[in-house]
Formats: C-alpha cells, structure tokens, sequence
C-alpha cells in the first residue's frame, strides 16, 4: 500500500512509520506545521510544530530512507481547532482540541490531501487498535497499553476514515517498549520527552490563555439560591465540576466544598453548589458518529461510556435515535460539561462517540 | 543548483590529495596558496576580470552580503550622508536580506524599486528614486537574474544611469553566470557576487568580484586572507574545483544556452497542456534567462505540486521555504503584483547542464497528474 505517515517529530509518529517501512508499505513521511508561530524552538516538553520538531521528523525519515515534505495546515488548524477552542469556551462549553484536531486535520485535511496524492492509508502513532474482521468490518479498540490508550480522541473519525487509518503502535504494550523500540532502531527522538496538555497552549496555562485571546468579562458568581458569593474575570475560564480556583471569599453555610455547577456565559454568570448538585443520572449528546453497524443501539443497549480523555469508562445504557443519543449511567457521574466527548464502548471496542449537551 | 561536473569532481579529488600531503607541511601549503592564485587566474580569465579582482567566498550568499552591507559601511564611513540602499524587492533574500537588516539595525535606508509582472525592474521609479535620494545613495544592489522566474534586469541601463550620479552597484550574478556571457570589466558593475554550484561546481565556495577602487569594508574579520576583505582559509580544492566547473560553463555558454532555451520551449509547452490557465514565465520571452521555467498554476497549491512531483521523480521547487520546512508564498511573485494565493501556488523548474531531454519527457509523463493531484488536495480541503 502506498501510506502516508504523520511524522510529528516525536516517539511515537517515528516508531509507526518505521513499523509500516517494515511491514513492507510504500512510505512517505509528512511534518504538518500546525503552529503560526514555528520559529521557536522547543523549551521542555511543551508545545509543538517547533523548528526542533520539523528536524527530528526529517532526521526520522532520513533515518527510514523515506521521502519527506512539511504540509502547511496552520491555517486549517488555526481556523478548526484553535478558534473552535475559544469560541467553544466562550459559549461555557469544554471542548477537547484533540478530538476536533483528530476530527479535521489528521482524518480530515491530511487524509484527503493524501487521497487526491494517491495514498491508500495514513499511519499515525495514535495507540489504538484496529481489528478487521473476516467479513472485512473494521472495528476501533483500545489500544494493548490502557495508560497509552487514545481511542477516546479517535472515535470521532467514524467508519469511512477508519478505513484509510494505520495505527501501527497499537500492539505496544507500553511506551517504554515504544522508546526501546526507537532506540534499537537508531531513531534519534528515542528519548524525548512526552509531549502533553493541549500544544497550542504552550506555557499549559489554558486560563491564561483563553484571557489574552477573549479579554476579562467581570461577572457574579452565585450559588444555587442565586444568591451572589464571589466574582470571576470571566465565565468562559470555569468549567462544570471545577472546585479549585473559584476564590470565593466565604465558606458555604455547610462548610462543604462548593463546585461549579453550570456555567452560563450568555448572563456572564457562574453558578457553585454543593457536590450533590453535580450529578448526573443521564447525559444526552448530539452529532453522533458511529462505529459499529452490527450495534445500531436503536434499543436500549448495554455500554460503557468514557467522558475524558484519561477518565474510566462506567456502565451505562445506550440509545440511538438519529444523530442524538440518550446514556442512561448505571451509577449518577459528576462534573460532566457540555462539549465534551462521550465515547461509547462494548469491552474494548468502540462503538460510536457523540457530544454532550448537556 | 546543478550537479557537480565531474570535470570539477575529479579536479576536487586531485587537488585534495595533492595538498594533503602531510609529509610536508611547507611545501604542501604552498600548493594550496598555488593552487588557490590558479584558480583565481582561471576565474577571473573567464569572468573578464582580473585576478586581483576575485575574493572567494563560502558562496554566494557572503559574496552578497559583502557587496551590500560591505559596500554600506565603507561608504557611509567615508560619508555620513550615504545612507540610502537602492533595490528592489525581487531579489534573492541573500542580497534582500542584508538591506532590510541594514535598514532595520544601523539606520540604512533601503528602498525598493518596484517591478513589472515579468519581475523587471522598473527603470523610471529607478531614476526617480535616485534623483529623490540625491546625494544620499551608499550602494546600489540587483539582480542579474531571478532566481525564480528567470527575468534578466536591465543590468546596463541601471549601470548608466547609477554612474551620472557616482554610486556604486553591485549585482547579485549568481544565476547570470555560466548561462549568460558577462564581462566585468565591460559591466561598469562595482561588484559581483558568484556561486560554483551554480555552475556545476562544489557547494560552499562562491565569490565576490569586487573592483580594485571598489569601497568595501569586510563584514567578518580576521586574518584577511583575500584582499584584506574577507578572512578564513580558501579551500584550495574547492576553489580548483569551482574554476574547472566554471570554464567548463563558460566554454559551452553559447551551445548550452541554444540547448536549455530549446529544452524550456518544450517544458513551456507541457505546462501549458498540464494547465491551460497558468502564467508562464520561460527562455522564449524576453528578457528570460535559457535555464529557468517558472508557472503560476491557479489552485493547485506548491506543497503539494512539489510532492506530486517529487514522488514521480521529478525534481522541482516551488520558491522559498522557512526553516522549519514550510513553503512560503514567494517574495517575488508577490512583488510582481500577485496575490499571496498565486505566489503559493508555484512552480520552479530549472535545468542545467546535466538536464536531458529525458528528463522533460520524464516531466512531461508527470506533470497532467500531478497538477491534477495538487488541484485536488485544494478541492479537499
């Protein structure tokens, strides 16, 4: 097959190139510059799209003896991820820029690029499995690693794309094993650092950021009787389920621990309640892809569902009605905030994904 | 840039084992120093200078920083007033660069002449300018020819006209050389920046042809091996190399230049079957060097013309990338009156003395398909 592989200028994107080189595929790496600002250099483990990043991907394609280019998409991603990220926050929802970057750049622009480019397939270093079945179905798994696993922020690309997706990393049962990997086969990027936290955010200070590119918004904070107990800088910096950082000048009545209860960026105001009033029994979410055929969930059907990228999957029942989905939880949850991915799954494999409304 | 002669690879090979002989120190470096002043005779021979007048560089790029920001300094030093840069915005960044810095650190004034969109100078905003700065020009610098859409400047006129009013010019000759015949003497040029691997010679040696009463200060400094002007130890082997690979390029001017143009009316033609809506520029128009072929392809995005390209073997350079690898859309078409759009959507083919007509065969194979994919991808998107 003729594969593209996404060579970001980490680990991980360099072991999965190496491993579809060997699998016998007909390989070109490509960098995408993601970033606007890519003249700087790499301080620590933060950021990404830097000059140091674009070297280790060609020194890894070098490396591979394969071809390599750096596509371009800092537009594409400024304009999908990095304005969805504000205005997403901006609208009192929590987004997740992974899942929208996996949802319009790598299976998206990159994948179609790679199409009209004559590519079959395009090899990331995503951990996930993919497992076809005898009748050619194609499923999405967790990956070996559970600590590793990025099913959570894959689920989005829904059936079609899938079938254009290489993970050849999701056997590893871990990312020492990955590193070890790199360094038997002379990959240079052996032993950098994990990269974390969202890359355009580079000092990892999200409120900060989020402050520059909105401006403060001084407002109320008030608790569940509408009575004001503090103020903030701006509702778009809270999320459901915060407890840290609310700077409430007095305890509650109680003594317990007040959290955000909803955030409603419309009237500028944030609310706080007790814990209790953070439970939620059923989530409903929209814009559902799905993933399994064979599970329509038309019927009430049992699940697992996942809230966060690194959060534990519960129990809970599932049912389709069109785009929407109802998720009845086994156990209440707390701290779910619209706008975050709800990832449905039958053991390890994932059976679709959908956003939650609320 | 052209592969490596293998006139001037064997000459590399004989003269690094020539002067490494280690047995004997004294001796040894008074071949390098032989062979170097050879070099330099042969370079200057086939330049129309004379051998005084060659100061190797590391390239081009120093050659033109020497003859912008050198020429800068002595002349301001000698005259406060001189504070004026007169260039335009299509040249190469070696020679734009040192300008905009001067202009942005040591309070040059760097203007700009515009161009037409063939990227040729403009010779009435020249001479208004000059007559606007009046007094007040250190240096003049231009292009001979663009490195991307291969437009010869009028070279003459500006010459002409820079010395009824006493200034200096130096030309970035970089592409010029070896594809076009040039005397220096005969120039009325001050400077000259040269490239050998331009002309089929080896990566990292260039130089400046500066005239003697040339006012130069040197922009690196240390023991002033080469005129006093700039310092380092000449790579005697590469410079040997960069004669042979130049005499070689000067000698076949006239065939070769018959040859490429030939070649470029071909490659003319493919891109005009592969995109009926391109903007092409090529050694049939005029004022167009033989070796350079440029196209402006509505919607079909560089990055990916040049991948399309390159996986069907075909090598090709869309204009300027950043140091991360990133295509920019390109200074010159952007200066020629395009948008950045257009200027991101180029195409840069270039032959040499090595380019067969194989190769626009092998073009002509891949360029339907590839500009078709390059389409596409935008369509994606």
């Amino acid at each position: 097959m003729k594969v593209l592989a996404a060579l970001s200028g980490g680990v991980d994107s360099a072991v999965a190139a190496a491993r579809a080189v060997e699998a016998g595929h007909d390989v070109v790496g490509v960098h995408m510059a993601l970033s606007r600002n890519r003249d700087e250099y790499r301080t620590g483990s933060r950021g990404c799209c830097s000059i140091e990043d674009a070297n280790d991907a060609r020194r890894a394609a070098d490396k591979l003896g394969i071809p390599y280019y750096v596509w371009d998409l800092s537009d594409e991603f400024h304009d999908r991820v990095v304005t969805d990220f504000i205005s997403e926050y901006e609208a009192g929802r929590t987004p997740n820029p992974c899942v929208r970057c996996n949802e319009y750049i790598k299976f998206d622009t990159l994948l179609e690029r790679a199409q009209a480019l004559g590519f079959d397939a395009v090899a990331t270093g995503h951990y996930a499995r993919i497992v076809i079945r005898k009748d050619g179905t194609r499923e999405l798994h967790r990956a070996n690693d559970p600590d590793k696993d990025q099913s959570y922020v894959l689920a989005v690309m829904g059936p079609s794309k899938l079938a254009r997706a290489m993970f050849p990393l999701g056997q590893m049962r871990s990312k020492a094993e990955v590193r070890a990997e790199a360094a038997v086969r002379g990959l240079g990027v052996s032993n950098k650092p994990d990269s974390y936290d969202i890359c355009f955010v580079a000092d990892g200070d999200t409120k900060g950021f989020l402050e520059r590119a909105l401006g403060t918004r001084p407002g109320d904070i008030i608790d569940e009787n509408g009575l004001v107990v503090g103020a903030h800088a701006g509702a778009y910096g809270f999320t459901v389920g915060q407890r840290k950082g609310l700077r409430l000048p007095r305890p509650a009545a109680d003594g317990a621990p007040r959290y955000v209860t909803s955030v409603d960026t419309a009237r500028n105001v944030v609310t706080v309640g007790p814990e209790t009033l953070l439970s939620v029994g059923t989530l409903r979410g929209s814009k559902t892809v799905w993933l399994a055929d064979d599970v329509p969930a038309m019927t009430p059907t049992p699940c697992l569902v996942q809230v966060r990228a690194h959060g534990a999957a519960v129990g809970a029942t599932v049912v389709r009605d069109g785009d929407s989905v109802v998720i009845d939880l086994d156990e209440p949850m707390r701290g779910v905030a619209a706008g975050q991915s709800a990832v449905l799954y039958a053991g390890t494999r994932v059976l679709g994904q959908a956003t939650i409304d609320r | 840039m052209s592969p490596l002669r293998p006139a001037a690879r064997e000459a590399w090979i004989e003269a690094s084992e020539r002067i490494g002989n280690p047995s004997s120190l004294h001796a040894s470096g008074r071949a390098a120093r032989g062979l170097v002043e050879d070099a330099r005779e042969r370079i200057a021979a086939a330049l129309g200078a004379h051998p005084t007048e060659v100061v190797f560089t590391s390239g081009g790029t120093e050659a033109d920083n020497i003859g912008v920001v050198g020429a800068f300094w002595a002349r301001r030093n000698e005259q406060p007033r001189h504070c004026v840069i007169l260039t335009s915005a299509v040249e190469h960044h070696a020679a734009l660069d040192p300008a905009r810095w001067l202009a942005r650190h040591h309070g040059a004034q760097s203007v700009e002449i515009d161009v037409d969109g063939h990227g040729s100078l403009d010779l009435e905003h020249l001479a208004h300018a000059v007559t606007a700065a009046a007094g007040e020009v250190a240096v003049a610098s231009f292009q001979w020819v663009n490195n991307e859409v291969g437009t010869v400047q009028p070279l003459a006129d500006v010459v002409d006209l820079m010395e009824r009013h006493g200034i200096p010019v130096h030309a970035d000759a970089v592409q010029g050389v070896g594809h076009l015949p040039f005397d220096f003497a005969a120039s009325g040029l001050v400077s000259a920046a040269i490239s050998a691997h331009k002309v089929g010679g080896p990566v990292g040696i260039g130089a400046l042809i500066a005239r003697r009463d040339a006012q130069l200060a040197p922009v690196i400094h240390g023991g002033g091996q080469e005129r006093r002007l700039r310092s380092g130890t000449v790579d005697a082997a590469s410079a040997w190399s960069f004669a042979i690979a130049l005499d070689e390029a000067v000698r076949d001017l006239e065939s070769e230049a018959a040859r490429l143009t030939a070649m470029g009316e071909r490659i003319e033609r493919l891109l005009r079957d592969a995109a009926a809506d391109a903007c092409i520029h090529g050694p049939t128009h005029a004022n167009a060097a033989p070796h350079i072929v440029h196209a402006i392809i509505p919607g079909a995005p560089g990055e990916a013309l040049l991948t399309a390209l390159d996986l069907a073997g075909i090598d090709a350079s869309p204009g300027a990338a950043c140091t991360a690898g990133v295509i920019e859309p390109s200074h010159v078409v952007e200066a020629m009156g395009y948008d950045a759009a257009a200027a991101s959507q180029t195409l840069r083919l270039s032959m040499g003395w090595s380019t067969t007509e194989a190769d626009v065969d092998a073009l002509g194979q891949a360029l339907a398909p590839a500009v078709k994919a390059a389409r596409a991808t935008r369509a994606a998107v």
